[in-house]
């Protein structure tokens, strides 16, 4: 039996950006004690990377804001697949999680009356996002963290320690959710196998409830604006704990990534380069956007340049400029420019604010920009224009929750909040609102855990099987020379970091932003003889701070998530938000109502599923519910005839 | 496209002791000492230890030594180096090494929890605190702050001399001090809490000579000397040794920064 | 693990036990002492020229030039100026050279001064020699003791140094009379003091210990709005403190010399109108 340090908590919160910190906060303030456990440093989650602002309709610029119009926007956004309910309590609320930063020590640029100023992004009506220059997110991140701290003081001040009741595991990563097995309480959470990164310990957090709050995927895709640490983490965890992920097909890939020089391609080009009046080009100079306006939004954008310019002055009269569509239409839309051969030097398009506002504008309103452009591509953007290109950025599915508790669906004890919980967004997220998303159900994926901790008669005990199980799996690419029962002998071990590229390559080709049904079996077929592959990862040295090991790790997460999306968007036989088929390049109505749930094949939780061609995963179609008769009454019925079935209309 | 072999020294080892070690590895246009370090592991080294995260400057892991000058790997670009040079890549030399490249950054996470938080105002609602922007700049210059610990690293009030660590809260934190100060709604002085008092008595703001090397090395550009902590030298001089302030607020009882 | 190098005996600082095991006490590769040494050079000619010129209680007046040095005048043995800055406050008991009761001011004030401080605790104590540099000291205690705890007091200095700075001015305006105290004349002289003083001030006014009572120290600018132009304004000549800082030596030092010129009878001074 594996001998190792076990604590007991309350709640674990797996993951420290927005969604976590904010759950932490919650939990410790609602008397839980918590942990929190992350890849990083504390303070260097992936949320600092957010740029534009945070979406919430005080209406502090354009006082016709409120949260109903929010709501409409992040529905349009989603094309109508989002969990309404989620949609709605997040406008509702986003705007008291906006302020309550500030009472935490949060410095928002500010209007003219000393409010929170809000700034224009692509999809919303009104200026809506909360923003501190372009580096809102570090600005969210670093508020949290320091709220954290004053939570340690005040314990300091009262039980003499730090950490007594919220405390922050830094470096470790969670490979194993644990469960309790009994008669009585059936199946629930029972803790977090984790390891430490720096020494490669590994340890046991034993808690009722668990919140996954661990961001996306992108690393499974060779293009890619996200960091090392995301992984699919969380997604994988909550599979292998018998949860099912929810329209993974979905996944953003935002239309300005950085493409030149090779080294940093897919870094992020923030949206507020539009919002602020960036405009995009083509090798032939032509604001092609206008030509790529889609029916359903026809009425709501600009049809010429003039009208276009108008609107950053007199945004009431005059209709928003294409740039500003979603997402995914920008993204489309710069993907067919380029494959038309009007692209860039690079593979890209032009995006220009040099020729549009002044030099010293351009360095207070987008002061990172400027410096990104100027270190990492020694370009001047305030005299040329930037090569840009879509990135994968963001995955609108995940862990299915229930929409008021963020509890994960089937598994008493788990939670989720933030990137990784699905359906909040439906097909495509809107700008500005994963930060909203994080605090709002960050904060109630906290509540609840406590609550639910709480209600615990009898505290859930973690089996020693399991964790020997956890520790021999996590130890295994350092004895993966040997050959598996059944394989040919004398192969050697293989790279990790191979695996990986070779894993990004085939997503970023096969499942990329334009899909095709062929090439995705084709992918599903790689993605199976990388699974098999992956199993003989191996690696040299020791388990102290080996990022060879980590990556061997974190492999099966990918391999697990990818498969998923891979899966997913096979089955989804149309275009919709974040996932376009060219083989279904129609939006169904029919499809509408119809998620897709992935499950693990073989939901007893044993090590990663053998079959090589079969995969891991089984896709479930579930049908929706209805969208609330009050909510469905915020729209003109003819905008719903774009995305409703008749029967939905009539009833 | 042009690519090259480039000569590279990186520091190995652990607490026990380690050594430089030689690599001969490719460039390509474009890249920054990031990549060519995970260009090692991938290839040479797998086993390698670095920070990182973002590699876009903005969440301030990667920080190291780059020919003897503290610096991010990931905004350090290849070109500025000559092709014939060496070029040495040691973790920070400032805290203690956990391996590789990778230190034990701890000390910053301690200093952080012993200054005291944002204190809210009493009596103002979430959602009615108004601010004008000018008051809210200084502060927002200092929350720009990636907390790479560059900084820290090359202040040589620690880096040269370990037994100041327990008294000096280094420029970052210094920094946090005068942030809270400027803060136009902070109420740390209605709470009780005097910051100007405290970041001399307190967080050892007395041991910074003002050499600038902070600012030197901040890669977000924050005018860490000028900006935070001469003001916050000079508003612990109105605390300590202005006779005439500390006259001036016992006559009119109410602090003369409103 | 193999030790390539041994960590050398000074078991402090960036060679700790703790530290990454690192022979050399800095790996820079450019050339770091160049700054420090050039600071310390410049300054070391100054001091060297200003004892000489402050002690030599000679040729510096030159009517209508006074030079700095000598300016405000304060003792009975001082070269009387018509019209000038003769102020006999100490009398006759002061037997030596009159500028020594003045240059204190101007000297505490550049002493303390924030700029100056980083200038020579690098250039002459080598504390630090240069960034990542490591330090030549076994102790540190910054300015938290005697004799340095005394940079504190910067901003008296900077109080004294407001009225000495408003007497070169007095002396400057006096430059625009001739030799035989007539107004409406200007020599190459009254150019040369005019710059200086202009100078001087602009190194004055942006010192950091200004731009604190200015409007530094306040919580709320949008509250005080004439006060938050005149720091913005002192924001952006600090900036250039340093310049400043150089510029403001170099040419008191050029000044003074240039009254030594015409006093001593080496030069004449060119007249312009």
């Amino acid at each position: 039996m594996t001998q190792l340090e076990r604590q007991q908590w309350d709640v674990v919160v797996v993951g420290a950006g927005g969604a976590g910190l904010r759950a932490a906060i919650e939990a410790r303030e609602r008397g839980a004690r918590t942990a929190v456990i992350c890849k990083s440093l504390f303070g260097k989650a992936h949320t600092v990377m957010a740029e534009g602002g945070i979406a919430a309709s005080m209406g502090n610029v354009n006082a016709g804001d409120n949260w109903q119009v929010h709501f409409r926007d992040t529905m349009r956004g989603g094309k109508f697949l989002n969990q309404w309910r989620m949609a709605e309590l997040h406008a509702r609320e986003a705007p008291d999680r906006v302020w309550e930063l500030e009472t935490w020590g949060a410095l928002f640029d500010r209007t003219a009356d000393g409010k929170i100023s809000q700034r224009n992004f692509g999809g919303h009506e009104y200026p809506r996002l909360a923003h501190v220059g372009d580096r809102t997110g570090l600005e969210l991140i670093r508020t949290l963290q320091q709220k954290i701290v004053s939570l340690q003081q005040e314990d300091k001040e009262e039980f003499g320690d730090y950490e007594a009741r919220l405390k922050i595991f830094q470096e470790c990563t969670v490979t194993r959710v644990l469960k309790e097995h009994s008669l009585k309480d059936g199946e629930r959470v029972a803790g977090a196998f984790c390891y430490e990164r720096e020494s490669g310990r590994f340890f046991v957090l034993e808690a009722p409830s668990v919140v996954l709050a661990t961001g996306g995927i992108g690393k499974s895709f060779k293009v890619t604006s996200n960091s090392w640490e995301y992984t699919g983490d969380g997604h994988a965890l909550a599979l292998l704990a018998g949860a099912p992920l929810l329209n993974m097909e979905f996944v953003q890939f935002h239309p300005t990534g950085m493409v030149w020089p090779p080294s940093v391609k897919g870094i992020l080009v923030t949206e507020s380069v539009r919002g602020d009046g960036g405009v995009l080009r083509n090798s032939e100079g032509k604001r092609f956007m206008f030509d790529y306006i889609p029916d359903v939004f026809k009425e709501k954008y600009a049809q010429s340049e003039e009208e276009g310019d108008r609107w950053y002055e007199d945004p009431d009269n005059n209709r928003r400029p294409p740039e500003l569509l979603p997402r995914d239409e920008v993204a489309r839309a710069i993907n067919s420019e380029v494959k038309a051969g009007r692209g860039s030097p690079h593979g890209g398009v032009f995006l220009d604010v040099s020729t549009r506002m002044p030099a010293e504008v351009i360095r207070r309103r987008l002061p990172s920009m400027y410096h990104q452009f100027k270190e990492l591509a020694d370009v001047d953007i305030t005299a040329e224009p930037m090569e840009v290109g879509p990135t994968c950025h963001y995955v609108m599915g995940g862990i299915a929750v229930e929409s008021d508790t963020a509890a994960a669906v089937g598994v008493p004890g788990l939670f989720a909040a933030g990137e990784v919980a699905g359906g909040m967004h439906g097909s495509n997220r809107l700008g500005g609102n994963s930060l909203s998303d994080l605090l709002v159900f960050g904060r109630r994926a906290g509540l609840h855990a406590a609550e639910y901790a709480e209600g615990v008669r009898e505290r859930p005990t973690v089996q020693d099987g399991q964790i020997d199980e956890a520790a021999a799996e996590a130890l295994r690419p350092f004895s993966a020379e040997g050959p598996q029962p059944g394989e040919e002998n004398g192969k050697p071990p293989e790279n990790p970091y191979t695996l990986h590229q070779e894993l990004q390559q085939t997503m970023n080709d096969l499942v990329g932003i334009i899909r095709r049904g062929a090439e995705m079996e084709q992918a599903l077929d790689r993605l199976a003889g990388l699974r098999v592959r992956a199993r003989r990862a191996g690696v040299e040295g020791h388990r102290q701070f080996n990022p060879g090991w980590h990556l061997a790790l974190d492999l099966r997460n990918m391999l697990l998530v990818s498969e998923c999306i891979a899966r997913a968007a096979l089955e989804r036989t149309e275009s919709r938000g974040g996932h376009t088929r060219e083989d279904c390049p129609a939006m169904e109505r029919e499809w509408r109502r119809a998620n897709l749930l992935c499950q693990l094949v073989d939901p007893t939780g044993g090590l990663a599923a053998t079959d090589p061609v079969r995969g891991q995963i089984a896709l479930v179609r579930k049908t929706t519910e209805p969208i609330r008769p009050d909510l469905l009454a915020l729209f003109d019925k003819e905008e719903l005839v774009k995305y409703l079935a008749e029967e939905e209309l009539y009833e | 496209m042009s690519s090259y072999t480039a000569a590279f020294k990186v520091w190995r080892g652990d607490a026990d002791g380690g050594e430089l070690r030689d690599f001969a590895v490719e460039v390509n246009d474009g890249e920054v000492v990031l990549d060519i370090i995970h260009r090692l592991q991938a290839t040479q080294a797998s086993d390698l230890a670095v920070r990182w995260n973002c590699k876009a400057g903005k969440c301030g892991s990667c920080s190291a030594e780059i020919n003897g000058r503290p610096r991010l790997l990931c905004m350090t670009r290849m070109s500025v180096f000559s092709r014939e040079e060496t070029i040495t890549v040691t973790p920070l030399r400032a805290f203690p090494v956990v391996r590789d490249l990778v230190t034990d950054v701890s000390f910053n996470y301690a200093k952080a929890r012993e200054v005291p938080s944002f204190v809210p105002p009493p009596g103002v609602r979430a959602g009615e605190y108004r601010m004008q922007q000018m008051d809210v700049e200084r502060s927002q210059e200092f929350r720009k702050c990636i907390e790479c610990f560059l900084c820290q690293d090359t202040c040589h009030v620690v880096r040269d001399h370990e037994e100041n660590k327990a008294a000096f809260a280094g420029p970052r934190f210094l920094m946090r001090v005068a942030e809270l100060d400027m803060h136009p709604l902070d109420a740390a002085g209605e709470a009780g809490l005097d910051r100007k008092k405290a970041a001399h008595d307190e967080h050892g703001l007395g041991y910074c000579n003002i050499t600038k090397c902070c600012t030197e090395v901040c890669p977000e550009g924050i005018k860490i000397t000028d900006n935070a902590l001469i003001p916050l030298k000079e508003r612990a001089v109105d605390r300590k040794y202005d006779p005439l302030v500390w006259l001036g607020n016992k006559i009119r009882r109410r602090g003369a920064e409103d | 693990m193999a030790t390539g190098t041994e960590p050398p005996q000074v078991n402090t600082g960036v060679h700790g036990a703790a530290r990454a095991a690192i022979g050399p006490r800095h790996l820079r590769t450019d050339r770091w002492w160049l700054a420090p040494a050039l600071t310390a050079g410049g300054l070391l000619a100054f001091v060297v020229y200003s004892t000489w010129r402050a002690f030599a209680n000679a040729d510096y007046y030159a009517a209508p030039y006074v030079s700095p040095f000598y300016s405000p005048c304060l003792a009975e043995n001082c070269e009387p100026m018509r019209g000038g800055p003769n102020w006999e406050i100490f009398g006759s008991w002061w037997g030596l050279s009159p500028a020594l009761l003045i240059l204190i001011f101007p000297l505490g004030f550049r002493l303390t001064c924030y700029y100056y401080r980083k200038a020579y605790y690098r250039g002459f104590w080598a504390s630090p020699p240069a960034c990542a540099v490591a330090e030549p000291h076994k102790k540190y205690s910054g300015e938290t003791r005697f004799p340095l705890i005394l940079q504190n007091i910067h901003r008296y200095f900077f109080y004294t140094a407001i009225p000495v700075a408003g007497i070169l001015t007095y002396d400057t305006v006096l430059a625009f009379r001739d030799e035989h105290y007539e107004w409406g004349h200007m020599g190459l002289g009254t150019l040369v003091l005019l710059v200086n003083i202009v100078l001087i001030w602009a190194y004055t006014v942006s010192c950091h210990s200004c731009r604190h009572i200015i409007g530094g120290r306040l919580k709320h600018f949008s509250k005080h709005p004439v006060r938050y132009r005149l720091w913005s304004w002192v924001g952006k000549l600090n900036e250039r403190h340093t310049v400043l800082a150089w510029a403001s030596l170099i040419s008191v030092a050029l000044a003074d010399f240039y009254v030594y010129l015409v006093a001593s009878g080496a030069f004449d001074d060119p007249r312009l109108f």
